[in-house]
């Protein structure tokens, strides 16, 4: 190397070592104030004396029976939260997986334009398309009356307001989390690949089964990743397209702490979370690529 | 039976995805239409007859316009802090292997792990805490933006330098380039598609929050905010004129730099 020659050998390590914590320090103390610190006063919170009040103040008395009590009451949500979030995903990957894949390999010139395509529609707000999705999904709407026609909907059935529509909904707002990083790790393979699985005579199909997926795999995770995480914790299509049949744990952490209920409240977000990083760390290792963390 | 399926992966493929991305479009459409709306009641939310009259008072609703503004300083701010620390970190986490490397790495990956919800409530809980319960707005919108965008920018810039082949930055270094040139003339130009991916990311992530800064705002109102709230009144026809006008800025935006590049490489 030649930077090495002119600069004594011992000293480039060092000033390395150096740059390196340079590069970091900024953003990793940001995280640290703005997202380490408060997650350790909302773990401290989920201990709180649940009888204290906002005004009265809490005392801190590990009362670990916010956990137990939280997990009783809100089991439903929870679960109905994790499984919404899953169908979602996987539907999400399904439609997600051609359209990255068509923008990959197939859009030659007007690659770019799809891609800007995908996020278009998400430069109007996620509130609004979501508003958009409760006319569209409407008793008296194009699609209900589809979805009668074809029996798929009863007589006096409804879409909105059911766990039909929270999912639409969840698909809806997150297939572009599945796209992108699909599509960015599809555009990194090398077409000579797929060629060379033809030209050792595998069919198209075989050529995607073989070549194409294991090599898009890392973006099928992180796809997967963007997309669950964000759905497990999301109250706003449960609030817009559901009703109270349909609540998710997103819907009752939020309210919990609206009605000052703090330590509830703090309880199921830490369990929320624990859940999902138990749930992404298995996967993860099923899937076998730590690279991605 | 090979053509035949060649065909097919050419053909079915791109339509599959053209299909895709009309779905996406299935609510813009909606909105655009219901921006000509004269709606009866400002309860019900269907069509009923055509006007141009949310066309010609945008702002009519009053806060509207305001609260627009708002979410687009926060957005551009965050976004520049967000890219900027992010491709920093993403640099020094691909390039060096240093103790304490895995540490960071779950540092950013917590933030993606962590339910908006939490990281709101609990940034409010912080910020009460320290004394700044009064000081809520702006700038705290800002600092939570930031946070949050931050995970996605160090993944997406990271994706993209890991794809990187480092023989080609060698090679320019085995040419006599020095190691600024060799970054800036070769490893900067390819990875900077993953920066500008990651910039769209982050602007597009902190226009639309609502549930963070929900927790972070204070009195001020982003334009997410005020749609969460005319949503619980009613909602104001001019909504979906602004969300009209945003989506055709970005297409146009989109188009205007899709254009310029091919008359450069052209020119090239």
């Amino acid at each position: 190397m030649t930077a090495g020659a002119v600069a004594p050998p011992a000293a480039v390590p060092r000033r390395r070592r150096a740059t390196v914590w340079l590069l970091l320090l900024p953003g990793g103390l940001w995280l640290t104030a703005f997202f380490l610190v408060p997650l350790v006063q909302l773990v401290a919170t989920s201990l709180y004396d649940p009888s204290g009040s906002e005004e009265l103040g809490y005392a801190m008395t590990w009362s670990w029976s916010n956990y137990t009590d939280a997990i009783d009451f809100y089991a439903e949500p929870l679960v109905r939260g994790f499984g919404y979030a899953a169908v979602a995903t996987l539907l999400c990957l399904v439609i997600g997986y051609p359209l990255a894949y068509a923008i990959a390999f197939k859009a030659g010139r007007w690659k770019n334009l799809m891609l800007v395509l995908v996020i278009a529609p998400f430069f109007t707000s996620f509130l609004i398309r979501t508003l958009a999705w409760k006319l569209i999904l409407s008793d008296n709407g194009f699609v209900v009356g589809v979805f009668k026609t074809l029996g798929l909907v009863a007589d006096d059935g409804r879409l909105l307001a059911t766990g039909f529509a929270v999912v639409a909904g969840l698909t809806y707002n997150f297939l572009p989390f599945m796209v992108l990083p699909l599509y960015a790790s599809l555009e990194k393979i090398d077409h000579r690949l797929i060629e060379a699985a033809g030209d050792l005579y595998a069919s198209p199909v075989q050529g995607f089964r073989r070549v194409t997926l294991p090599l898009s795999m890392p973006g099928v995770i992180a796809g997967t990743l963007l997309t669950f995480i964000p759905a497990t914790g999301d109250f706003i299509n449960a609030q817009l397209l559901g009703d109270t049949t349909t609540t998710m744990i997103g819907n009752v952490i939020q309210s919990r702490f609206e009605v000052g209920d703090y330590p509830a409240a703090a309880a199921l977000s830490v369990t929320l979370m624990v859940l999902i990083v138990i749930m992404v760390s298995v996967y993860i290792r099923k899937a076998g690529t730590e690279d991605l963390l | 039976m090979v053509r035949l399926g060649r065909w097919i992966s050419d053909h079915a493929v791109m339509a599959v995805g053209l299909a895709v991305l009309a779905y996406m479009f299935v609510p813009i459409v909606v909105v655009i239409l219901m921006s000509f709306n004269q709606p009866v009641s400002r309860a019900a939310y269907t069509f009923d007859a055509f006007t141009l009259a949310n066309w010609q008072n945008p702002c009519g609703p009053e806060g509207l316009c305001s609260s627009l503004v708002t979410s687009v300083q926060i957005g551009l701010l965050a976004t520049v802090g967000a890219t900027l620390l992010g491709t920093l970190m993403a640099f020094a986490l691909v390039r060096q292997r240093f103790r304490g490397r895995s540490l960071a790495n779950v540092l950013i990956f917590l933030p993606m792990a962590s339910p908006e919800v939490v990281m709101g409530a609990s940034l409010l809980a912080l910020f009460v805490a320290v004394g700044f319960g009064g000081l809520l707005g702006f700038w705290t919108i800002l600092i939570a933006h930031i946070m949050f965008c931050l995970s996605f920018v160090v993944v997406t810039v990271r994706a993209r330098l890991q794809g990187l082949d480092s023989r080609l930055e060698q090679a320019a270094m085995d040419l006599y380039a020095t190691e600024s040139q060799a970054f800036w003339k070769v490893t900067f130009p390819l990875v900077f598609p993953g920066i500008l991916s990651a910039a769209l990311l982050a602007f597009a992530l902190s226009f639309d929050d609502f549930i963070v800064t929900n927790f972070t705002s204070g009195q001020t109102v982003t334009f997410p905010m005020f749609v969460w709230g005319a949503a619980q009144r009613g909602i104001p026809m001019q909504i979906n004129v602004i969300g009209t006008a945003m989506f055709l800025v970005a297409v146009l935006v989109v188009l205007v730099g899709e254009l310029s590049r091919r008359r450069r490489e052209r020119v090239r």
